[in-house]
């Protein structure tokens, strides 16, 4: 930021942000637990949460990296499998397990992503859209007949993979939502960083400047892959029953959608977009006829109007908000902070 | 059933649905060619064209030829319209922005056309009513041969026109190298008006061949039917409109080869892992252009 | 120095650079794009602090050369040779950290990073700590990225851009920015540093300016300094060895003198003499 009227002290930067944390878990957590917050919203919440990591993950790939994949729904189904599989496996308290599933689930999905990206990122811009794309149906297809091939049940294919213990819950999602948004900033943040946006604003100068530009754009694409599947796993505990069609070309797209609308390489644009994206169409329940449609022309309105999306690249920083109501400067106008949200340190 | 005759059949089929493909897949292709944008939308204007056709044969009891008349009509408006109202305000933004635009409009079209006709399918009735040809032991359906001639026909009057045309010679310079091509006195306005236009008159087509060959309209009908002849006209070079129709018929033969050895279900994965292996060998398709970026 | 067709010249090389082992050697550098030879039979040695100079008429590779010397192309004959490794086999990256720095004739920054972020890109592998480290905060990350912060704005401080640090890299103006590229290029610690028309678009004062700094540059942090230049007051002012290019070729080696008074680089500027 340009105005450096306040230097905070990085040490308190973090108090703030980990009191925040904390604050903000252990007040939600009472206001679910006590039943303030109906079970009917806290399932909302969890859901939002979930899109959350999704879009903050695919953020990786779009606003960071510069990417444009088109298949990250089926990195979610990989992770959603993965865990599920194991967790059906689990036999004793599978809340106490469900960490280590959503492990496996990010893990699968960080493979898979490992493996797609090195083809993948050779081709650049709507070709690699296009290869994401036809790697994302090609997951969704094996997961919908491997079982014939194999000869033994294991997706269940289109009859659904059923009973997966519903483990997730406010507690596990609010955690992961936090994990995702502090292991994504410090990355960022750092000389790592540095070199994948580096490498999404002129990718022959980076190159030029020694940066390994395979290395960072694989890495870039592994671990929004890894987030996508640590996402499909907490769905999976969320939903219980897992079914391919759920994880087709259109979810990608959704996607997608919060990303952009919220502005890419925007963390909390992501975070705004996905809650919107999200709560809105819960909301919007009772007009379900038109709410599809309500919100399909909202996209296409704030493309028009706002293209580069509602947060632009901003990202928001608890700390030097902070910064700014104690000094002389003009505060913002929202001093709405999200409840999931770690707030972001900005040099 | 000869093995000879299987084989034969499955090639018509394969023809017939590549031919359709290959027509939905010159608007893929000649959108992108012109203003760089992966038009979503278009798939759903296929939707609506099969929904038309339904209107005006089914509601309005009128016979085949006005509803194909007025199917293709439908199309090539709404391809205009489109382009005006979404696209157009759209041209300085980035590519990515028009990208999710085009999103948008397929969702919206899918929406409403789901609010207006429900979400079931509505059988379409007859269109094409020619007798299958025999030859031999083999009989091949009056749609395949229709839908055959219909698209090849099609194709090479799209050839003529941009060959010939002054329009057509528009609309290169355009994909060419848009601001020389402005210097030169071409209306980009009126040029990526006609191309939505031609576009979306061949998707109205293919809407209609489509609508022959499985005689029903649904609001997602538009949305893989879509998303294949796209994966055609990438795998031709997307951009170069002999390519499409390469394209076109190459997936239409791939996932009849798919069926034909009986992996029907996995047909959609054949169609994409071809996809995949095309790009990364040729990553610009078999007949685009490769552009580099010059340092 | 082998054979200097067809102008006979006593090298590049200056005195001082004789008795250490050239820093870049090209030899009998070319390419073809498809059935064009767009550059044929490159041949220099550059000396360990040398400055020297690449032009010709536009269009006559010089930017190919470079192109081909950082590996953005891949020679389709010949050899590099930087001090006494070959670069054969290796990509734009790997050349840059073994010793290659360039900047681009169309400014290439990174431009919604800051101005430090962009030097500190530069700084990429003088930073050491892993992925881990970062996400976990280990002290060294904190004690590295401060020096790291601390080496970008010295290395700033050589354009007098040491306050800039926090400001945009695309809002500078131009001259700026073909300043910034120069200084991410010296972060990469090279051992020849390679400027594509540096003082494009500059006026006089700036690139008077500029010609210091090149000096100081080569003197401060003794390296080689190559640059293509069409402000042949700034060529001829700074550079020790110049090559001329036209066609693809070399056409002509020497001092400042020599060029100047050389026929053939005349006639390739001017044209032939009518007789």
């Amino acid at each position: 930021m340009k105005q450096t009227t306040n230097k905070m002290p990085m040490w308190l930067r973090y108090v703030i942000n980990i009191i925040v944390f904390f604050v903000l878990f252990g007040g939600s957590t009472g206001l679910v637990n006590s039943s303030i917050i109906s079970t009917y919203y806290t399932r909302i919440i969890v859901l939002c949460g979930i899109n959350m990591i999704l879009a903050l993950s695919l953020n990786i790939a779009t606003g960071y990296l510069g990417q444009l994949p088109l298949g990250h729904a089926g990195f979610m189904a990989l992770g959603a499998y993965a865990s599920a599989i194991f967790m059906r496996s689990v036999t004793v308290s599978p809340s106490a397990i469900f960490p280590l599933g959503i492990l496996i689930g990010g893990v699968t999905a960080a493979f898979v992503g490992f493996l797609i990206g090195i083809p993948a990122l050779r081709l650049k811009g709507d070709y690699l859209a296009i290869i994401t794309l036809g790697f994302g149906e090609i997951i969704r297809v094996v997961l919908l007949n491997i079982d014939s091939v194999l000869g033994f049940k294991f997706t269940y294919g289109a009859a659904s993979l059923k009973n997966i213990p519903k483990t997730t819950n406010f507690f596990n999602t609010f955690l992961c939502v936090a994990i995702t948004c502090f292991v994504i900033h410090t990355i960022m943040k750092s000389r790592h960083g540095r070199a994948t946006l580096a490498i999404r604003d002129n990718e022959i100068a980076a190159e030029a400047c020694g940066i390994n530009t395979t290395y960072y754009k694989t890495f870039g694409f592994t671990l929004s892959a890894f987030f996508a599947g640590v996402a499909g796993a907490l769905y999976a505990g969320y939903i219980g029953v897992l079914s391919p069609s759920a994880f087709g070309f259109m979810k990608s797209i959704e996607i997608l959608v919060m990303v952009v609308l919220g502005g890419m390489g925007s963390m909390i644009g992501s975070i705004i977009s996905a809650t919107a994206l999200t709560a809105l169409p819960e909301m919007l329940r009772a007009f379900s006829q038109y709410r599809m449609i309500a919100y399909s022309l909202l996209l296409v309105i704030v493309m028009i109007f706002k293209p580069t999306g509602l947060m632009g690249n901003y990202d928001f920083s608890l700390s030097s908000l902070i910064g700014k109501i104690g000094g002389k400067s003009k505060p913002k106008s929202k001093t709405k902070t999200k409840p999931e949200k770690d707030g972001e340190t900005n040099e | 059933m000869s093995v000879f005759s299987t084989i034969f059949t499955q090639l018509m089929n394969g023809l017939q649905t590549g031919s359709v493909y290959a027509l939905v897949a010159l608007g893929y292709s000649m959108v992108y060619g012109i203003i760089l944008l992966l038009n979503f939308a278009h798939g759903d204007i296929i939707m609506v064209g099969a929904y038309t056709a339904w209107l005006f044969m089914v509601n309005f009891g009128q016979s085949p030829w006005v509803a194909v008349i007025a199917a293709i009509a439908a199309c090539t408006v709404l391809g205009v319209v489109i382009e005006k109202v979404a696209y157009t305000p759209l041209r300085k933004a980035p590519r990515l922005s028009l990208l999710i635009t085009a999103i948008g409009i397929s969702f919206l079209l899918e929406n409403l056309a789901q609010l207006i006709f429900g979400a079931g399918a509505r059988p379409v009735p007859t269109i094409i009513d020619v007798a299958p040809v025999t030859i031999g032991s083999v009989s091949i359906s009056g749609t395949a041969i229709v839908t055959i001639i219909v698209s090849v026909v099609s194709m090479i009057l799209l050839n003529l026109l941009i060959k010939k045309s002054k329009m057509g010679k528009a609309m290169r310079a355009v994909s060419e190298d848009t601001g020389a091509a402005q210097l030169m006195g071409i209306s980009l306005n009126k040029t990526i008006t006609f191309t939505f236009a031609v576009g979306s008159a061949l998707a109205g087509i293919g809407s209609v061949l489509y609508c022959a060959a499985y005689p029903q309209a649904s609001p997602t009908m538009g949305a893989m039917l879509g998303l294949k002849a796209f994966v055609a006209a990438v795998l031709g070079g997307i951009g170069s409109i002999p390519g499409a129709m390469i394209g076109g018929f190459a997936i239409g033969l791939a996932e009849a080869g798919a069926s034909a050895l009986g992996l029907s279900v996995w047909k959609d994965a054949v169609v994409f892992a071809i996809l995949i292996v095309v790009l990364v060998v040729k990553p610009t398709g078999l007949l685009g252009r490769n552009l580099q970026e010059k340092v | 120095m082998s054979k200097l067709l067809p102008v006979p010249s006593r090298g590049m090389i200056p005195e001082r650079d004789i008795e250490s082992p050239p820093v870049l050697e090209a030899i009998h550098l070319g390419v073809d794009f498809g059935g064009l030879v767009a550059v044929d039979d490159f041949h220099l040695l550059i000396g360990r602090t040398e400055i020297s100079g690449l032009i010709g008429p536009n269009g006559a590779g010089k930017t190919t050369v470079f192109n081909l010397l950082t590996k953005v192309y891949q020679p389709t004959r010949g050899t590099i040779l930087l001090g006494d490794k070959d670069t054969a086999g290796m990509n734009t990256s790997q050349v840059c950290r073994a010793g290659i720095a360039r900047t681009f004739q169309n400014i290439r920054l990174f431009k919604d990073m800051t101005v430090a972020e962009n030097v500190m890109v530069g700084l990429h592998h003088d930073i050491k700590y892993h992925i881990p480290g970062a996400i976990f905060r280990v002290p060294g990350y904190w004690r590295q990225e401060k020096a790291a912060r601390g080496k970008a704005k010295d290395m700033l401080s050589i354009f007098n851009m040491q306050d800039m640090g926090d400001i945009k890299a695309g809002g500078l103006p131009y001259g700026a920015q073909r300043r910034l590229e120069i200084v991410r290029a010296l972060a990469t610690d090279p051992s020849i540093l390679l400027l594509d028309e540096p003082a494009a678009g500059m006026n006089p004062s700036e690139t008077a300016e500029l010609m210091e700094n090149i000096t100081k540059i080569r003197d401060v942090y003794q390296i080689a300094i190559m640059l293509i230049e069409h402000d042949m007051k700034l060529v001829m002012g700074i550079c020790e060895g110049i090559a001329v290019l036209n066609y693809g070729k070399i056409i002509a080696k020497g001092t400042p003198a020599e060029i100047m008074s050389n026929p053939v680089v005349v006639e390739a500027y001017l044209g032939k003499k009518e007789a």
